[in-house]
């Protein structure tokens, strides 16, 4: 069951993963269902976008850094992940809160 | 330690969605940034944002003048540090177009669109954006002078629309 897959994670007081590197992609599944989430190949994208880019600079993309480097435009940011796009992504991708503010 | 919830993400604890309304009366190209800068910040973090733009900050939403907008080299006291130019040296024709230059790097450099991009960029993010119907009467514009998606509006409708908003005059 998903629920039991977050209660083996450990998440920071704002829901974020604290140690990016035990997020599997059934964590990710179980966060997106907890954030009313259905993720689609273009979430799967972004999602795999986010975690290449933390991997290299060890800073979750900023919400720009997404709709530059991919083809997924502003507006289909905000109808994938609405409510916030930067975070949402980050958090389902198990990253920490992105703090850039573009 | 928190699991993940939709109530974490959002930025108000009331059913309604929290509202910023922002009222960008300045055209420099300094002035230009923060209004963007918040409408887009507010927007990331859920928040609903309307636009208003009045006076000189007109010229953010108009065609013609938003991809050439400038900062002042006289009688701006912020041009510090790496921007400073004495008030006296300021005068010389090209000062401030040079000094515009510069500031269009220095942004360009931290990833922030040019202007047209980021007006284009708040709307795509949901901000609605609009133009001081009595502003643009005085400088003679009309409704085709403005960027595509800006709506013009009077200074009352835009206090019905923003009613229990959160104001922010830049």
């Amino acid at each position: 069951m998903s629920e039991d897959i977050l209660d083996t994670v450990e998440f920071d007081d704002e829901g974020f993963m604290v140690d990016a590197s035990a997020w599997t992609e059934g964590i990710g599944q179980a966060i997106a269902e907890a954030l009313e989430v259905d993720l689609t190949d273009r979430h799967w994208l972004v999602i795999n976008y986010a975690r290449k880019e933390f991997e290299g600079n060890g800073e979750p993309p900023t919400l720009r850094r997404i709709t530059t480097q991919t083809d997924v435009s502003m507006k289909e940011m905000y109808k994938l992940f609405p409510g916030g796009p930067a975070k949402i992504a980050a958090n389902i991708a198990g990253l920490k809160k992105p703090t850039g503010c573009i | 330690m928190a699991k993940p919830s939709r109530a974490l993400h959002k930025t108000s604890s009331g059913s309604e969605n929290r509202k910023l309304a922002l009222i960008s009366s300045k055209g420099s190209l300094d002035m230009a940034y923060p209004p963007l800068i918040l409408a887009n910040a507010a927007r990331m973090s859920g928040i609903d944002v309307e636009m208003f733009f009045t006076f000189w900050g007109l010229d953010i939403i108009t065609k013609n003048k938003m991809s050439k907008l400038k900062v002042a080299t006289v009688g701006n006291p912020n041009m510090h540090p790496s921007f400073h130019i004495p008030t006296i040296l300021g005068a010389i024709p090209g000062m401030s177009a040079m000094a515009s230059t510069m500031m269009r790097k220095e942004i360009a450099a931290l990833d922030f669109p040019p202007v047209p991009e980021f007006i284009q960029l708040v709307m795509d993010a949901g901000a609605n954006v609009y133009g001081c119907k009595m502003s643009m009467d005085m400088m003679k514009l009309t409704q085709d002078d403005l960027v595509d998606g800006a709506t013009v509006l009077g200074a009352m409708e835009f206090m019905d629309i923003t009613e229990g908003a959160q104001v922010l005059f830049v």
